[in-house]
Order: structure tokens, then C-alpha cells, then sequence
């Protein structure tokens, strides 16, 4: 029985997931609307394969409940399997099939009329025509990527859970990659993709930041950068090496960065930072410019207001 | 439009799917597939030809106690044949013991003085016959060729004027049944056949589902909207065929070039084939639906093909094992499998007589699958 509403495609609420005694994913609640391309982000075993398992059924949740696509993620997976493409972190197509071979295969297990004809329209589509008896395991990774993303679409699935799927790309293929997902997400294709990448990040309708388990912050990327309330400010100049050390030590300054020629100095609280930085803005070797926070300032920021309540948290 | 035609349309063409993939994958694995045809054949070859209980070029000394036409005879027929090598003509009974003990030879052949003369009487005179008995095997079927070898020897002997005695002063030789020469490849063939099957179809199985989880593969696969059952019966299907072309390369071997013959029906030795390789793919389908890693699978397949090939009857009579070896013997596919081949190919038994055995193959075969299917984690928690 299809409870969400229609538009939203992934509803679920309190998820948790522990393997022994590490809790792997914390109440966590999320939203994603029809059509969106929802980004996925957190550092390393931050819990976003795991969520992203227990959204298609590969993992059964320890608590919290949930639809997806309209259906209980918790006791309807073999009806969720069918309307979803899961792209693993790690290349999971047959490397011993050739590229057409492992295409039909995808085609007969869900069952399409027409397997054949399926895999070579997405070998047209993929741009791999003349190239579908190689077989899998001797593409490149950008090529590996492709036809992965290819054999996920191949039986129209109503959602994608991509994870990871840039990763160890070139900028060029993932820009291929990236103009694709847009294209899939015009056509009305919900996408969950989880990444690293902040320019990835931005490209994404929402995001959701996660970190140790938890859903730390989520929405459009500006509202997240807003919610974040950092200021910030830009500083350039001679031996910035020396400042950045003598900043780190200031109250008040919960971010500083160098970012290529300058220096990325905020914080949570406007005043404290101006006082903080008071003793250089006068300085002749510092040109000083209020900045806005970048996505990448919010996360390590996020991250670190998680860490420090983490001693708080324990029981 | 009922429901249920769309889903075993559906079941059928993801099976199809799976049967397709692990066709593709054996056909592009070259080793395997040469290890398929190579290792059957030359473990027939080398077993059917090195396996032989019946005795050879047994080193053998002789002990002549007097110079008579009927020990003389004797010696030559002895000579004759292929089981005794004389390599000495002793001269006392020290000498034939220091032989013995030495190891020199392995059998001793004693006419003891008086020989002849008792014999011309009716008296059943005593032949000594000492054998090294550290090879049990071989000494009992020289003892028992042995007789023979002496009765025929004797009764040629027209010359002398001697009746062959009608009670032989030592054991009678086995009649055997089935195996009139005491060839051992009428036993040893049917017994490899069971043997490499099992082994090659257990090993097979063994390591689809671990080889899926080690690539990577499975997770993929776990998302697809496929069932176990599906997935289990994809990858048993391909490997029946192969199982069955093995099987048909071993018995062609063992039909035309040691000479085993096929008394029964050839349909039904095809159809319980089948069932056995396919009794034996679920077992190895089981246990790569237990194991962590495809190691681990191969030793559960090795630690179930040793009882296979000590408790089968294979290696030793079935009927001298204890009562509990006897029932895990029954429970072994390889015992009802070794059954049914000497019983179509040397017995000619028809499906009535083979009717238990079946019967088992299918309940092992079944058990197995219900065991894979249940243990098929969907899952990856």
C-alpha cells in the first residue's frame, strides 16, 4: 500500500543501524521529493552507504521506519527492488561479461520484454557503440562509471541511489556525468547520489550533511550555508603561515584555512570574530575583506561542533 | 490476465538471466574448462590403470623337495602365468624364510618330498605356501590365483597319469561373480566415475556464491529484484550439462578402453547421472551459501568428499564397515551413485532394483536445496 505522498519519494523517519556495538546510523529523517537530485554528503563512514542500503532493502534497519517510492522499506523491499537503480561505491557489473553481455543480463532480471534491443539502445546511448563485445573488467574507470550509471537506468527505474559514483573519476567524465544526472532528473527521475566533492555538492536541488551518523544539516545549499550563521573573512598577504598560527590560538575563531594565496578565518559568533581579528586589521602586511562562508567552511565547521559534543553525548 | 502466469514469466526470464550469465562466465574461463575434460580423463587413466588388486609379477621363490614331473609341472605353470615372477629356486627352507624376511620375495611355493607319490595315492598331499602378508590385499588374491593356477596345472598334466586332487589341500578360490577375471577396473571405473564427479561438481558450486561476494558482484545482484531460488538454480543449470558431458567422456573411456561392459539400460545410467551431479551441486551450492570466502568453501567441500570416498564403498567393501559407518555411508550421494553403476553396468539392474538409491539421491538433492535457499542471505546485515 502506497502511504507518502505521491511526491515524495523517499520518506523516512528515525533510521538506526548498528553493527555490534558501533552505531553506524543515528535517528535519522529525511525527505526527498519526485524529480529532485538530492545530494548525500559526510566524510568517511559517516553512514551514508549504509543509509543508502537500508533505503533498497539491502540492509534491515535496527530502528525507525519508512517508505520508499511509497512502499515500507522495512517489509516491501521486494517491491522497492524493481523501481530502483543502486549504483555500488565499487564497480559490482560482471568484469569477466562483455559490456553488451552484462546490459542484457540487468534486462532479463527485471524482466523486460525486449532485453536485447534494451542493452543496445543504452550502448547508443552510452556512446559505446562498437565497443559492447569489450569486456567490462578492461574499461577505464571513467568508462566502468558510465556503464554502471547505463546498466542503473537500463530498466527505467523510478529512483537512482548512486553512491559514491565519482569517485577516482577525471574532471571531464564527471562533468559528463553530472550534465547526465541533470538530464535523467528533467525526465522526472528521482536521484540520491552521495559524494565528497563539494562542487558536486552544488550542483545538487538539496543536500543533506552527515556526520557520525547523524543528519546534521539539510536543504538547499544556500539555506545550508546560511543555517550554518558563520562569518567570515578573507585575508591575504606576506607570511600568512605565521598569522594562521597565531589566529588559531585567538577565542572566537572557529575556522581558519588557507585557501591557496589567502587565508579563510570565521566563526559562529559575528562579534567575537571582529574582536578576534581586531590586532591584524591594521596590520600593513593584511588585506582583510569580509567573505561569504563556503560550503566546505560549513561541513568542517558542522564536523566540529559534532566532535565536541560528542563527549557531551555519551552516557 | 491472471497474476500468476506474469510471475512465472518473470521468475523464468530472471533464472534465464542467471543461467545466461554463468554460461557466458564458464565459457570465458579457459582454465576451468580445460580442467573439466583434462581431470577426469587423466585421473581415469591414471587411477583404471594404476589401481590393481590382483596381484602382478609377484616376486616368488620356489622350493623343490624332490625332482618330480608333477613339481616340475607346477614350477612351469606357475612360470606361465602373469601373477608369479620366480626369481629364485631355493634350495632349502632357511633360504626360503632369510628370502621372505628379506623381503626378497613376497611368496613362496613349497613341494615338500613325497609329493608325487602321495598324490598318485589319493592322499590330498599338503602344498606349503607362505606369502607376505604385510600386503593383505595382494596375498589374498595370490593365494587364491594360486590354486587355480596348480588345479589347471595338474589336471593338464596327462603324462603323470595323476587325477587332479578332488579336494585341494589348501582354500578354495572365491568364485567371483561379475568380475570373472578379477579384473579391478570393473570395480575401479564405476568407483572414479562417482569419485570425480563428486569432486569436480562439489568444487564447482562451491564457489559461485563466494566468487559473487569476493568480486563485488553480490551487492549489486541483491538489489536486482532476483530470489535465491532463482540465483541457485541459474547457477546449478549450466554445470549439469558439464557434469554430463564428464560423465559421458569417463563411461565412453571405461567402456572402450578398459573394456567394462554395459549390461543395462544406457537411458537410465544418463537419468540417475544427472540426478547425482545434481545432488552433488546442491551440496556444493551449500556450502558456498555457508562459507565466509571461497577458501573456506573449498575446504567444506573437501572435508565432505573425504567421507565420500572412504565410506562409499568405494575404497573398501561397504559390508565390512560398522553398522554407524555403514548409515553415514547411506547418507553419502557417492554410495547410492557407485550402487547404481556397478548394478546398470555389470549387473544390468533395471529401475526397479535401483528404485532405493534414486530415492536417496533426490532426498539428498532436495535437502541440500532447501538448506541453500533458506541460508541464501538477502541481505548483507
Amino acid at each position: 500500500m502506497r502511504q507518502a505522498a505521491p511526491d515524495i519519494v523517499i520518506d523516512v523517519a528515525g533510521l538506526t543501524k548498528t553493527f555490534g556495538a558501533r552505531t553506524v546510523v543515528k535517528n535519522l529523517t529525511l525527505q526527498v521529493r519526485r524529480g529532485q537530485i538530492y545530494g548525500f554528503l559526510g566524510p568517511n563512514g559517516s553512514g551514508k552507504t549504509t543509509t543508502i542500503r537500508m533505503l533498497c532493502g539491502l540492509l534491515t534497519p535496527d530502528g525507525g521506519s519508512g517508505t520508499c517510492l511509497g512502499y515500507d522499506i522495512r517489509t516491501q523491499s521486494r517491491l522497492i527492488k524493481p523501481r530502483v537503480g543502486y549504483m555500488t561505491q565499487r564497480f559490482s557489473l560482471y568484469q569477466d561479461l562483455s559490456i553488451r553481455e552484462n546490459l542484457e543480463f540487468v534486462g532479463r532480471v527485471f524482466g523486460l520484454a525486449d532485453p536485447r534491443g534494451a542493452a543496445s539502445e543504452a550502448i547508443d546511448r552510452l556512446g559505446l557503440r562498437g565497443r559492447e563485445d569489450q569486456l567490462a573488467g578492461e574499461l577505464s574507470g571513467g568508462w566502468k562509471q558510465r556503464l554502471a550509471l547505463g546498466a542503473c537506468i537500463l530498466p527505467r527505474p523510478d529512483l537512482l541511489l548512486l553512491d559514491e559514483p565519482t569517485a577516482g573519476v577525471d574532471p571531464k567524465a564527471r562533468r559528463d556525468f553530472w550534465n547526465e544526472i541533470h538530464g535523467l532528473s528533467a525526465e522526472g527521475l528521482t536521484v540520491l547520489v552521495s559524494t565528497h566533492y563539494m562542487d558536486e555538492a552544488e550542483r545538487c536541488h538539496e543536500i543533506a550533511y552527515i556526520a557520525y551518523g547523524e543528519l546534521l544539516a539539510h536543504g538547499p545549499v544556500e539555506d545550508v550555508v546560511r543555517g550554518a550563521g558563520l562569518s567570515t573573512w578573507r585575508v591575504s598577504g606576506e607570511d600568512l603561515r605565521a598569522l594562521a598560527q597565531a589566529l588559531a590560538k585567538q577565542p572566537g575563531l572557529e575556522l581558519v584555512a588557507p585557501f591557496g594565496a589567502s587565508l579563510h578565518v570565521g566563526g559562529r559568533d559575528h562579534a567575537a570574530v571582529e574582536a578576534a581579528i581586531a590586532p591584524w586589521r591594521s596590520d600593513p602586511r593584511y588585506v582583510w575583506r569580509a567573505d561569504e562562508p563556503t560550503l566546505e567552511d560549513v561541513f568542517i565547521d558542522l564536523m566540529n561542533r559534532k566532535r565536541d559534543d560528542f563527549g557531551d553525548d555519551a552516557p | 490476465m491472471s497474476l500468476l502466469p506474469a510471475r512465472a514469466r518473470g521468475a523464468l526470464s530472471r533464472f534465464y538471466a542467471m543461467l545466461m550469465k554463468e554460461l557466458i562466465q564458464l565459457g570465458r574461463d579457459r582454465v576451468t574448462l580445460a580442467t573439466m575434460v583434462s581431470v577426469p580423463l587423466m585421473q581415469l587413466f591414471l587411477f583404471g590403470f594404476a589401481i590393481n588388486t590382483t596381484p602382478r609379477d609377484l616376486p616368488t621363490a620356489v622350493l623343490l623337495q624332490e625332482n618330480t614331473d608333477v613339481g616340475r609341472s607346477i614350477l612351469a605353470a606357475l612360470r606361465n602365468t602373469a601373477f608369479f615372477d620366480i626369481r629364485k629356486v631355493a634350495t632349502s627352507e632357511a633360504e626360503v624364510e632369510s628370502l621372505l624376511r628379506s623381503g626378497a620375495v613376497l611368496f613362496a611355493v613349497e613341494i615338500p618330498a613325497g609329493f608325487e607319490r602321495a598324490l598318485r595315492r589319493g592322499e590330498t598331499p599338503a602344498m606349503l605356501v607362505s606369502a607376505d602378508a604385510t600386503d593383505p590385499v595382494a596375498a589374498g588374491s595370490a593365494l587364491a590365483a594360486l590354486e587355480g593356477v596348480v588345479h589347471s596345472a595338474l589336471s593338464r598334466d596327462r603324462v603323470t597319469g595323476v587325477s587332479p586332487p578332488a579336494q585341494p589341500a589348501f582354500e578354495i578360490r572365491q568364485h567371483r561373480r561379475f568380475n570373472p577375471a578379477g579384473s579391478s577396473q570393473l570395480n575401479i571405473v564405476p568407483g572414479l566415475l562417482g569419485t570425480i564427479l563428486t569432486m569436480t561438481m562439489l568444487i564447482f558450486t562451491a564457489l559461485s556464491v563466494t566468487r559473487e561476494v569476493e568480486r563485488g558482484t553480490m551487492e549489486s545482484l541483491l538489489a536486482m529484484p532476483i530470489r535465491p531460488l532463482e540465483i541457485m538454480l541459474g547457477k546449478i543449470a549450466p554445470y549439469v550439462v558439464v557434469g554430463f558431458l564428464q560423465a559421458t567422456l569417463i563411461i565412453s573411456a571405461g567402456v572402450f578402453v578398459f573394456g567394462v561392459p554395459m549390461l543395462g539400460s544406457l537411458a537410465l545410467l544418463a537419468a540417475l547421472s544427472t540426478l547425482f551431479i545434481a545432488a552433488n551441486l546442491s551440496i556444493g551450492y551449500t556450502f558456498s551459501t555457508l562459507a565466509q570466502n571461497q577458501l573456506q568453501a573449498v575446504q567444506m567441500a573437501m572435508m565432505f568428499f573425504l567421507p565420500n570416498i572412504l565410506l562409499s564403498g568405494f575404497m573398501f567393501p561397504f559390508a565390512g564397515m560398522p553398522v554407524w559407518a555403514q548409515w553415514i555411508g547411506e547418507c553419502l550421494p557417492l554410495t547410492h551413485y557407485i550402487r547404481i553403476v556397478r548394478g546398470i553396468m555389470l549387473k544390468g539392474s533395471d529401475l526397479a532394483d535401483l528404485q532405493q538409491d534414486g530415492l536417496w539421491l533426490a532426498g539428498l538433492m532436495l535437502i541440500a536445496m532447501t538448506i541453500a535457499v533458506r541460508r541464501f542471505r538477502q541481505t548483507l546485515d
